[in-house]
Parts: C-alpha cells; structure tokens; sequence
C-alpha cells in the first residue's frame, strides 16, 4: 500500500488516534504522553508537506472514504488552497506544541496534562479535517470538534476563562447551528451534501428563496466563529484568559481555517458570480470587513492587557482577510490569501512572546513592559520584526499580503477600504511603537523585573523560528504565490 | 547608456551591515575595537563607493538585482549620477562623523555607546540603499529601514524628554510615509505598471490629470524627511539626539535621503515635461519657497544652537526641493549641487555645536559671548559653515546659490528669484550674530563664579579629534568651492539626462 495515496485522511486519522492514546497511556505512565502529543503533530507535519508536494506535482486529489462513490459517500478534496492551509495548521500547532511543554508549567497542573495534551490533537484534528473535507456535513462535525476542544482547552486557563469560554460556547453555538441551518436548506433543495455535486446542482437554484437563505445562514455562522466585527463579543475575553499555548493556538489556526470555510462557501459551493451578480453579498462583506478593520484597530488601541490588544488587532486581520476574498478580483484574493499565512506567523509570535514574557514577569500589562530588552533580548528583538510586519514595513511579509489587498482595493474602487487598511497600519504603529518605547528605551521599574530572564530554549526556539520565518516569507512571497497562491484564485477573477 | 553588471552597490549596502554585527559582538569590553570596526566600515563603504565614480563619470550605469520578490517587486539597485553624488557625499562624511563621533561619546561618557554605534551603521546602510534604489519600492524599503535604525538615536538619552521626541520623529515619519508615500506607489503602480525610476518619468500621456496631480502631493507629503513645511516639526524634535547624530542624520543623511527622494521622484518618476504641462513644479516651488522663509524666520526666534541649526537645515533642505522644482537645468543642477554644499556646511556648523557643549556644555547662543577666544578653531569653522550657509564665495554654498538664482530666471520666477535673496539676508541675520559675539563680545562676567569667567580667556578646546573632524569639514567647504568639477560633472550627467542639457 503507497502512504502517501492516503495522506489525506492519515493527516485527520492519526491526531485523532492519538488524542485516545493519549488519555489511556496518561493513566499509566504521564511521561510517555508529551512524546507521543509530539509524534503525532510531527507526522502531521510531514503528511502536510508530502500532500502540498503531490499538489504541486500532481494536482487536486480525490479521496473517496471507505471506497464509497460521492455524492453518497464522504469524500475528501484537496487542492492548493486546502494544502496550503494544511501546511499552515500542521506547523503552527507542532511550534505551538513545542512551546507548550514549558509554558503549561507554570500555567496547568501536571495531573491535567494528558488531557491537555488528547484536546489539544482534538483541536488540530478537528481543524484539519475542516481543511480536507469536500462534504459539507462532515465540515460541520468537524467544526464542532474542533470549536467544543476550543471551549475545554480556554477554559483550562486562569479564573476567568471559564466564563469567557461559556460566552464562546454560546456564541459559537449559535455560530455552528446558522452553518447547521445552511446545511440543511442546501440539502433541501439539491438533496447533496458534496460540495463539487451541490456546485453542480445549485446554479439553476439560485434565483430561489432558500438558496438565499442558506448562503446567508452559512456566511453568518462563519462570520461568528471568524469574530467578524460585531460578532467578535466572545474573542477578546477568551484569547486573553485562556492559557498562553492556547491562545497562541486558536489566535493563529481556527480564524484561519475559518477564512478557508468562508471562501470555500463563497467560490467552490456558490460560484464566484453568486456572490457578485446575483446578490451583493461581496459588496456587503466588503462593507462590513472594512468597518471590522476600523473597529478592531481602534479598540486595540485603548487596551492594557498586551493580550486583548492582540486579540482585537486579530479581529482588524480578519477584516483584512474577509476583505481581500470579496473585492472580486486576483489581487485581493492573492493578498487574503497570503494573509492566512502572514497573519499565522505574525498573531502567534506575538502571542508566543507575550507568553514568554508573562512566564516570569507574571504579568501581560503593557506598563509592566518597561526595560524588558535587557532581560530577553532574543525575545524582543523577534517581537520587534514581528511588529515592523504587522505595520507592513518591507522586506517583511505583513508588507507583502498589504501590498495586494490595497492593490486589490484600488482595482475595485474601494477607496474607504483602501483608507481602512492604511488607517490600521497606522494605528499599529503607534501601538507597537508605544511597546517597544518602553521595551527599549523606558528605565526599567525595580519591584517586578529582578526575576525576569530569557525564556527557556524549548519556547525561545519556536519564536525565533516564527520570526525568521516573517522575513523569509516576505521575501519570497512572490515564489509562494506563482507556485501555490495563484492556483487558489477562483475561475471569473 | 552602457549598462555595467556589479554587486557593488550590494557591498556598499552591507559594510556597515556587517559592522554592525561586529560592533555588537564587540561591545562595551573592548571599545577601542569597537571604534575600529566603525572607522574601518566608514573607509571600506568610501573606496568602494568611490571605485564606481569612474564608471560613472564615462556616462555608465551599475545595475545590480538583489531579488525579485514579485514580478512587480523587485529588490534592485542602479548606480547612477545623482545616486552616486548623494553616496560619495553621505560616505565621505560619515569617516570624519565616525572620528568627531568617538570624541563626542567618549568626551561626555555617554551611556549605550555599543546601541550608538551599531544603529548608526544601520541607518549609514541604509541611506546608501536609497541612494543606489532602481526602483520606488526599493527606495521605500530603505526609507523605512532609515526612519526605524534612527528611532533608537533620538532617543537615546532615554529621558522623558528625548523620547517625546523620538515619538514625534516617528509619528511623522513612519506616519506620513505610510499613509501617504505608500499609496502614491500604489496609485503609480497601478496606472502606470512600473515602478522603476526612468530618466522621463513612468506615466504615459493618457493618465488623468487630477490623479497624476494627486499623486504627486501624495509623494510630497509622503516624503517628509525632507521636512517640507508644515510636516518639519519633527527635526526640531530630533535634536535631543546627541550632535554627532543631529550633523550627519538630520543635516546629511536622513535629510538628504528625503530630498534626495523628492529629487528623484520629479526627474525620474514623473519626469520633467509632465509636470511642466501640469505647472506642478511652480506649486512645488511655492511650498519650498514658503518654507525657506518661514523656517529662517522661525530660526531667528530660537536661541538654542541646535535649535536654530535644525531650522535653518528646514530651510536650507527647501533649496533642493525649490532647485528641482523649477524644472530648468539650471534649477536642477543647483539642487544637486546644494545636496553637497549644505552637507558640508551644515555638518561643519553641528559639529560645532556639539563641540561647544562637551568643551563647556553650553547650549544656548546667549551663552557664547567671547567663546571665539576660547575656541578659536572651533568657532573659525563655525563661521566658514555660517558664510557657506549664507552664499559666500570662497565656500561651497555660494555655487549652489549661483545655480539657483540662474535656475530662476532661466523659468522667469522672478517671486524665487526674491525668495533667494530675502533667504539670503535672513541667513545672515542669524549666523551672524553669533559669529560677532563669539569673536567680539566680553565674556559675561559671573558674579558668582569668577574663576571660570577667568577661564574663559585660556584656549579651552573640545577633544582634539573633535576639533580635527570639525577642521576638515570646514577645509572641504572650502574645497569643494575651488575644485567643483567632480560633483559639476556628475550633476551635469543628470541634467543632460533628464532636461536634454542647457
């Protein structure tokens, strides 16, 4: 049997066999369980990139489970854009998992580990199978999956986090039944639950009622579990009380795969023209993507916690990235797109270092900042070219993904977003030129600091990688996207 | 035009990129190495700038592509007359900035001298990149590269008061260069699908007016460091640097950067006969003009001598952008020739300054009665620079003015022709003051403090390797007056470029 025909389902089946194994061998002996956690999310890894290389070289993959022919049986489908997503999930969640083991110290109790450890491959499971899936039913139950291993996982974390996850269970409930909904009006009317045959089928039913119905159902239980202003309610508090691995983890994975669901709903099962010529629905998402920009900018601003200022410049990001999928033409698109990537890298080495930082200061109060250079100066110098990204100074990758989603503006005469996307680089450089004012160059305070020191190699390396990483993506972005993204753009752009 | 492959420019780029690195490792435990790695950087970075001059000077081109990032974003650099002018100059000062430097931060015992050095070489590296830039999306990069390796310079006093200021910079620069000079590249991007600086500009005919119209004020306001008024404030904030950052950054390279972009923008991305069919460049040279005169006259009012430096720098810096803006060979060539005369001067007149203050640690001008006596070699440099500034022959500033003025009467502004003349005056209104009370006033006699007042008829000079530096610079605006040709061939390259000639 040839592996590598099935790394598309191995890549859901193995951290989903591990999250079990995990549980039984915690009982037995605690030890074993952090290498295997490790094991599985590298053999992810490697499955990643073996299916992102069979793409480039062999193009979109067919997958039929248990042999059975679609529409009637599931059926995974992965092209460039799900691979490339892959990619993205499977090495955040390994760096994250990398750092977890040090950072969890302080953070967890050691007898809570193993189950830490089986939700967390439950999560990534859950956001991989997201990705792979061409059905949209078993999207559903994967969105579940992983959405209930979100709630579990943030509620783990300090005293209020287990409001804040009640308050996401809610709203991610609402969120998964609209999805629900859609689901089950689109099955009403083409009585298929595959995407490419529901793409087939649904062209002569779109001047119906429920078609419309549906589309709205889907995009709005996607906009809630993207935190697409105003449905953001829930994120702020749950990324920011969650423990610091988490946070690193749902901030730079689940609205990214959220963005793939969006763009899967708008241009595989709907045809592009749908949300273009029949109804606005791409003017409206431009619409309400730029208001997101600008909301979530100006309340980053007024924060204190470092990690709510991170988690509300998350939900600017997602503005960027709903905005660059429906301008409606290649540029936007190519700019969304390699914003998924950018936005991964940048959002969870933020919050890797604000982690780091709260290791030994106990505290992610910006005040509380002061002088931090002399004491992890690793640290701060990879925050510092993260920062330059997220303001979108070049060679930087946040350059790059900017440069195209403005672009991607003008062409569809969308001043107020244009002025949007600046307006947002410009308030995160003044927050991030306030943090690293007193980073470097504030005289550091002298109760709080005498512990402070360079976090431990386990979660210093995965911040040096993400950091490099930044530098590296901007400057070949342009390879990244001849060799991926421009495959992913859909046909009519 | 002969096109010559070279990494050259590269090379001239990561010198002090590798310095840096060195300086770092080097750090506080062996300073004398550490001032080493710089000299050298500093020397290294000026024998290969200048090993391109011949090239150059016979009309050929250096074209270098570092990488290709997009079809469309390209890392290239194209050594060319006006870049190689800008990048002689700029590493030439930045050898005897690197020797007043030493004097300065070890005379005061500054503190973070290892912060000081390595972030200097950044900033030096980077203004060699926007001076060898191909392209707009280059020299933005290096822009910012500037803008952000000399935040931690304004601030490094590390007072509440240094970093107000180091805020300020930054919010005007980062700022306005984002919000502004971004989308203009985006907007020339997308109407004209090129990005490369071309000696007749990248627009077509057929673009609108009004967009051309708005991109070109988007450039101006986008490129503030050449603190066009009203976006200046910021380089009076900046000087709570330590001098030897105010002489080369804000007199030399971060200054000049911003003109020298400004200069590049009006020849090589719009180019001459579109402006001139818009009538852009009398708007240009109405906001310069208006900006000469009100930062002389702003400077008149400051009695801090950086202060009223940094301002006449404000005004000074307007001449290049009025030079360019007049859009006739003279203009431009008086522009350019400007880029090297204020260098000069200005860098001569802030290494005084900060002379002034580790010798005595005086600041103000009401302060300096009699201080000619006490420093005469100081304050004799101090009053080349001042006569340079002010249009003198025999010194470097008066064959700018000279272009300039045939600049304005060859585009009949017999308005600039004015400006030039009122500037004038209002330059000697306040140099020279300070020249007749250092060399001809009595000291002020301190009641309470005798023995220095005593003091201040013995020669109390600052460092001798400040003094040096400030000697040499004053020599070469001297210099620069009787042995032109070098700079008057290359600037004269560009206007044959990018006028057709006289």
């Amino acid at each position: 049997m040839n592996l590598s025909e099935h790394s598309s389902i191995l890549i859901v089946v193995v951290p989903l066999i591990a999250s079990f194994l995990n549980v039984f061998i915690g009982l037995w002996r605690r030890s074993l369980c952090y290498p295997l956690f490790l094991l599985a999310l590298v053999i992810c890894g490697f499955l990643s990139i073996d299916l992102i290389q069979n793409i480039i070289n062999n193009g979109t993959i067919r997958y039929k489970l248990g042999g059975w022919m679609p529409p009637w049986g599931i059926e995974y489908v992965v092209d460039h854009l799900n691979a490339y997503v892959i990619l993205i999930v499977s090495f955040i969640s390994l760096l994250v998992a990398i750092y977890s083991k040090r950072s969890l110290e302080k953070e967890l109790e050691e007898s809570k580990l193993p189950y830490f450890y089986s939700t967390y491959l439950l999560l990534v499971t859950g956001l991989l199978g997201i990705t792979v899936t061409g059905d949209i039913f078993n999207l559903f139950v994967f969105l579940e999956i992983a959405s209930l291993a979100g709630y579990a996982l943030i509620a783990i974390g300090e005293n209020r986090s287990v409001l804040a996850s009640f308050n996401y269970i809610i709203m991610g409930t609402i969120g998964a039944c609209f999805y629900l909904l859609g689901v089950g009006y689109i099955y009403i009317i083409t009585g298929s639950l595959n995407m490419l045959d529901i793409a087939q089928l649904l062209p002569k039913l779109y001047e119906s009622k429920v078609t419309l119905a549906a589309f709205a159902f889907l995009v709005v239980g996607v906009a809630i579990k993207i935190a697409l202003f105003p449905l953001h309610r829930w994120l702020p508090d749950a990324y920011t009380y969650a423990p610091s691995a988490v946070s690193v983890l749902a901030s730079a994975t689940m609205t990214k795969v959220g963005i793939y669901v969006l763009i899967r709903i708008s241009f595989t099962i709907f045809e592009p023209n749908f949300s273009k010529d029949i109804i606005p629905a791409g003017t409206i998402l431009v619409w309400w993507s730029t208001i997101a920009i600008i909301f979530g900018s100006i309340l980053a601003l007024g924060q204190i916690d470092f990690k709510r200022t991170l988690s509300y410049i998350l939900i600017a990001e997602v503005g960027y990235m709903v905005l660059g999928v429906n301008l409606g033409n290649k540029e936007g698109f190519i700019g969304a797109v390699l914003h998924i990537l950018n936005d991964a890298l940048m959002i969870a080495c933020l919050f890797m270092v604000t982690g780091g930082i709260y290791y030994y200061l106990k505290s992610r109060n910006i005040e509380d900042f002061v002088g931090l250079n002399k004491k992890m100066p690793l640290s701060m110098a990879s925050f510092s070219i993260v920062a330059l990204s997220m303001i979108g100074i070049p060679p930087t990758a946040g350059f790059f993904s900017k440069w195209y989603l403005i672009i991607g503006a003008i062409k569809a005469e969308q001043w107020i977003a244009v002025i949007a996307l600046l307006f947002s680089s410009l308030v995160n450089a003044i927050i991030f030129f306030r943090i690293l004012e007193k980073i470097y160059f504030k005289k550091g305070n002298s109760t709080k600091d005498i512990n402070v020191k360079e976090v431990p190699v386990s979660m210093l390396i995965p911040i040096l990688i993400l950091a490099t990483s930044v530098i590296l993506v901007g400057l070949f972005s342009g390879k990244i996207i001849s060799s991926i993204i421009q495959f992913t753009v859909p046909g009519g752009f | 035009m002969e096109i010559i492959t070279s990494a050259k420019p590269l090379f001239a780029i990561l010198v002090s990129l590798i310095a840096t690195i060195l300086i770092i490792i080097t750090g506080e435990k062996a300073r004398n190495l550490r001032e080493a790695w710089t000299i050298i950087a500093s020397i290294v970075k000026f024998t290969i700038v200048a090993s391109m001059l011949p090239d150059i000077l016979n009309g050929r081109v250096i074209e270098y592509t570092l990488l290709a990032i997009t079809s469309e974003l390209v890392l290239q650099f194209k050594v060319d007359a006006i870049g190689i002018f800008f990048a002689f100059t700029a590493s030439f000062l930045w050898i005897i900035t690197s020797l007043y430097s030493i004097g300065y931060m070890r005379g005061l015992n500054e503190h973070a001298q290892t912060r000081y050095f390595a972030y200097f070489a950044i900033a030096m590296s980077a203004t060699m990149g926007v001076a060898f830039s191909a392209n707009i999306f280059t020299a933005f990069l290096f822009y910012e590269i500037i803008t952000v390796s000399t935040f931690p310079l304004v601030a490094h006093k590390e007072t509440p008061e240094a970093i107000k200021g180091a805020r300020k910079y930054l919010v005007y620069l980062l700022g306005t260069s984002v919000a502004f000079q971004l989308t203009a590249i985006i907007i020339t991007y997308n109407v004209a699908g090129n990005l490369n600086f071309l000696t007749n500009g990248v627009f077509h005919d057929n673009i609108s007016h009004n967009l051309i119209t708005l991109t070109f004020l988007l450039y101006i306001a986008g490129i503030t460091k050449a603190a066009i008024m009203p976006l200046h404030s910021w380089l009076p904030a900046a000087m709570v640097a330590p001098t030897p950052v105010s002489a080369l950054l804000h007199a030399v390279a971060v200054v000049k950067t911003g003109v020298f972009m400004i200069v590049r923008v009006v020849l090589y991305i719009f180019g001459i006969d579109i402006l001139k069919s818009l009538d852009l460049g009398t708007v240009l040279a109405y906001i310069a003009s208006f900006t000469i005169i009100a930062a002389s006259v702003i400077a008149l009012r400051q009695d801090n001598l950086k202060l009223r430096l940094a301002y006449s720098t404000v005004s000074q810096l307007s001449y290049v952008v009025l030079g360019v803006a007049l859009l006739s060979p003279s203009g431009v060539m008086g522009s350019i020739m400007h880029i090297v005369a204020h260098a000069f001067g200005k860098i001569t007149l802030f290494f005084t300054a900060g002379a002034i203050y580790v010798a005595t640690h005086k600041t103000n001008i009401s302060q300096l009665d009699g201080i000619g006596r006490q420093m005469p070699f100081t304050m004799g440099a101090f009053t080349v620079g001042a006569l340079s500034m002010i249009g003198i022959p025999p010194f470097a500033g008066f064959l700018s003015k000279w272009y300039l003025t045939f600049g304005a009467l060859e585009s009949d502004q017999l308005i600039v022709l004015a400006v030039l003349a009122v500037s004038t005056i209002l330059n000697a209104c306040y140099f020279m003051p300070i020249v007749y009370a250092a060399f001809f006033k009595e000291p002020k006699i301190d009641k309470h403090n005798l023995h220095e007042t005593l003091d201040k008829r013995t020669l109390k000079e600052a460092p001798a390797i400040m003094v040096i530096a400030l000697v040499l610079t004053a020599i070469g605006t001297i210099l620069i007056f009787f042995f032109p040709s070098l700079f008057l061939q290359l600037a004269q390259i560009v206007v044959t470029n990018t006028t057709g000639g006289y």
